[in-house]
C-alpha cells in the first residue's frame, strides 16, 4: 500500500501541490542534503565493493595455493624434491603439486637478477607449487612430516602475511556498508528537520485547509510529494557527479592496486543507480512521519 | 443537524458558556446575538469542532463530536459551510482558488462551473485573480461567504458576515442566505446588526438566539 502511494505521489497533482507555497530555503536544504549525501554514499559504496573484491581475491589466493621451498646441496636436491612430491601425493587435502621447471624459476628471478642467470650453478632453492583441495590439508602436520623426511624443505602457505590483509579488506568493506547506512540515516534526519520546519512555517495554511474539510492525507501529500521529488532530484545529481568522478579515476591495471581498483565493475554500476530512488523513498517516509505527527497536534 | 446538550466551554479560566442546550433543526434559520466578547465565535467553533466542549455533548449530524476521528471531522466539515470572523484564506492563492478550495480538498480538482456566477453575485467578479491580502475587509467577507456556500453544504454558519459591508451589499448577501434556506439548508448567522435580522424576518421564518449571562436563550418577540 505504501509503495503504491509512493509511486502515486511522483505522478503529481498540480492543484493539490499549489495549496502549499513552495518555501525557498527548505527546498534548497533538501536538494543539497540529498545531493551531498548521495555523493558520499556512492563513494562509500565504491569503497566497500572494491574492498570486497580485494578481500575475495586475497582469500582465494590464500585458500588455493602454497609453495614449498627446498634448499639442499646438489645431489640431495633431486632426492628431496622427489621425496616431497611423494609426501604431497599422499597428503589428504592437496589437490595437485608440481615442481617448477628451471625456466619458470628463471622467469621468477629475472626481475631481480636479469635473464642470464646460470641456475644450475647457483644454490637456488627448488620451488614446489601445491594447490589445495576443499577441505584443505593440515599445514602443521605437513610441516612436521617435511622436517622429518626432507629437512631442506619448508612450507610457505602465505597465511602469515596475507591473512591480516584479507581480514583488513573485509573490515573495510564492512566499514563502507556501515558508512552508507549512517549517511542514509543522516539524510533521513536532515530531511525530517527540513520538513518539520516547512510544516511549522505553514501552520496557518494547514489550519485553513483543515477548516475547509481537508483530510490529513491530502495536506501531508502536498508536503511529502514536494520533499520526495526534491530528494530524488538532488540524489540523482549527487549520484551522477560521484559516478562521473569515479569513472574518471585511472582504471584498474593488472597490478590491481587498491586505489586504482576503486571503480565500479560491470554490473556494479547498477548499484549507485539505486541510491536516488532509495533517497526518494527515505524522504517520502521521513516527511510522511513528520507531517502526520505535526498534523495530530492540530484540530 | 446540530444539537447541544448541557454544554459548557471555557478557555482554561472561568466558563464562557454554561449549560447550553439547543437544537438547530434541519432547514431552520437562526441568528445569534450578544455583546462583543460574549462567546458568539466560541459557540460557532464548537459547532464545527474546532473546539470541543469542556462539559456536555455536542452532536453534529447525530454524532458526538468527541467520537469523531480526524478524518470524520474533515468529512463533517465538508457538510458545513463556515464564514470565519477572520476569514481564514490561503494568502498565496487568488480569490477564485480560495473560494473553490472546499471543492478542491474534497477531491473535485476542476474549478466549478458556477464559480464566476457566485463571485459575480457577491460582487467579486473583477477580483477573481487577486490575492486575498489586497482585498478590503468587506471584499474578504464576501469572498468568505462565497467559499462557505460553494459546495451547497447542509449547514451554513456565518460569523459576522456583513460586519464590514454597506447596507445594500448586506441585503444582497442576506438574499443569498435566504435563498439557500429556501432550498432547505440550515443557517446560523452571528451578528450585531438588528436591521439585518429584521430584514430577514420579513423574508423567512427566523429565530434569534441571544447570549446572556453565559447562557443562550431564544429571544422574545421584541425584535
Ligand atoms: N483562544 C482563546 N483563548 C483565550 N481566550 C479566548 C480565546 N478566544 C476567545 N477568547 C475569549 O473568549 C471571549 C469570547 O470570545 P468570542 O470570540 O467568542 O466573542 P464574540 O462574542 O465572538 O465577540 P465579537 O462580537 O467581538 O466577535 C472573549 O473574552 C475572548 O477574549
Ligand atoms: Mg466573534
Amino acid at each position: 500500500m505504501k509503495i503504491a502511494q509512493f509511486t502515486d505521489i511522483l505522478k503529481g497533482d498540480a492543484q493539490a501541490d499549489s495549496v502549499v507555497p513552495s518555501t525557498g530555503h527548505s527546498a534548497w536544504l533538501t536538494l543539497f542534503t540529498a545531493g551531498a549525501m548521495t555523493f558520499l554514499a556512492v563513494f562509500a559504496l565504491a569503497l566497500s565493493l572494491a574492498s570486497g573484491r580485494l578481500a575475495n581475491r586475497w582469500s582465494d589466493a590464500l585458500a588455493n595455493t602454497a609453495t614449498i621451498r627446498i634448499a639442499a646441496s646438489g645431489d640431495q636436491m633431486e632426492a628431496q624434491t622427489l621425496r616431497v612430491l611423494d609426501i604431497l601425493k599422499a597428503t589428504p587435502g592437496v589437490a595437485s603439486s608440481r615442481a617448477l621447471t628451471d625456466d619458470e624459476q628463471k622467469a621468477l628471478l629475472a626481475p631481480w637478477f636479469g635473464p642470464d642467470l646460470p641456475l644450475d650453478q647457483l644454490p637456488i632453492p627448488r620451488l614446489i607449487e601445491l594447490t589445495e583441495a576443499d577441505p584443505g590439508y593440515d599445514a602443521e602436520g605437513l610441516r612436521q612430516r617435511l622436517v622429518a623426511e626432507a629437512p631442506g624443505a619448508s612450507l610457505d602457505d602465505h597465511t602469515r602475511w596475507r591473512k591480516p590483509l584479507a581480514e583488513a579488506a573485509q573490515k573495510l568493506r564492512l566499514l563502507g556498508i556501515v558508512s552508507i547506512v549512517l549517511i542514509l540515516g543522516a539524510m533521513a534526519a536532515m530531511i525530517t528537520l527540513a520538513a518539520s520546519a516547512a510544516l511549522e512555517a505553514n501552520a496557518q495554511i494547514i489550519k485553513v485547509l483543515r477548516l475547509v474539510g481537508a483530510r490529513d492525507t491530502y495536506i501531508a501529500r502536498a508536503f511529502v510529494r514536494r520533499f520526495t521529488l526534491r530528494a530524488l532530484i538532488g540524489a540523482a545529481i549527487g549520484a551522477a557527479a560521484a559516478m562521473t568522478g569515479i569513472a574518471l579515476l585511472p582504471s584498474a591495471d593488472a597490478a590491481g592496486g587498491f586505489l586504482t581498483g576503486l571503480g565500479f565493475q560491470g554490473a556494479g554500476w547498477i548499484l549507485p543507480l539505486l541510491l536516488p530512488p532509495l533517497a526518494a523513498l527515505i524522504a517520502f517516509a521521513a516527511t510522511r512521519r513528520a507531517a502526520f505527527s505535526k498534523l495530530r497536534t492540530l484540530t | 443537524m446540530i444539537a447541544f446538550q448541557n454544554v459548557a466551554y471555557g478557555y482554561g479560566g472561568a466558563e464562557l458558556l454554561s449549560d447550553v442546550s439547543l437544537r438547530l433543526a434541519p432547514g431552520s434559520f437562526h441568528f445569534l446575538t450578544g455583546p462583543s466578547g460574549s462567546g458568539k465565535s466560541t459557540f460557532l467553533k464548537l459547532c464545527y469542532a474546532e473546539l470541543l466542549p469542556t462539559q456536555g455533548e455536542v452532536m453534529l449530524f447525530d454524532r458526538d463530536v468527541r467520537s469523531l476521528s480526524r478524518d470524520d471531522v474533515a468529512l463533517t466539515r465538508r457538510r458545513l459551510g463556515v464564514v470565519h470572523q477572520d476569514c481564514q484564506f490561503l494568502d498565496h492563492l487568488p480569490i477564485a482558488a480560495n473560494v473553490a478550495l472546499p471543492m478542491a480538498v474534497a477531491g473535485y480538482p476542476d474549478q466549478p462551473q458556477d464559480l464566476s456566477d457566485l463571485l459575480a453575485w457577491v460582487g467579486l467578479g473583477q477580483h477573481a485573480n487577486v490575492l486575498p491580502p489586497s482585498l478590503s475587509g468587506g471584499e474578504r467577507q464576501r469572498a468568505a461567504l462565497a467559499r462557505a456556500v460553494i459546495t451547497a453544504p447542509d449547514v451554513i454558519l456565518a460569523d459576522e458576515p456583513t460586519g464590514n459591508v454597506d447596507w445594500e451589499m448586506s441585503l444582497r448577501l442576506l438574499t443569498l442566505l435566504v435563498e439557500l434556506n429556501k432550498m432547505g439548508k440550515t443557517i446560523l448567522v452571528a451578528t450585531h446588526d438588528m436591521n439585518l435580522i429584521r430584514s430577514a424576518k420579513a423574508q423567512v421564518a427566523t429565530r434569534v438566539l441571544r447570549i446572556r449571562d453565559r447562557r443562550i436563550q431564544l429571544a422574545g418577540a421584541d425584535l
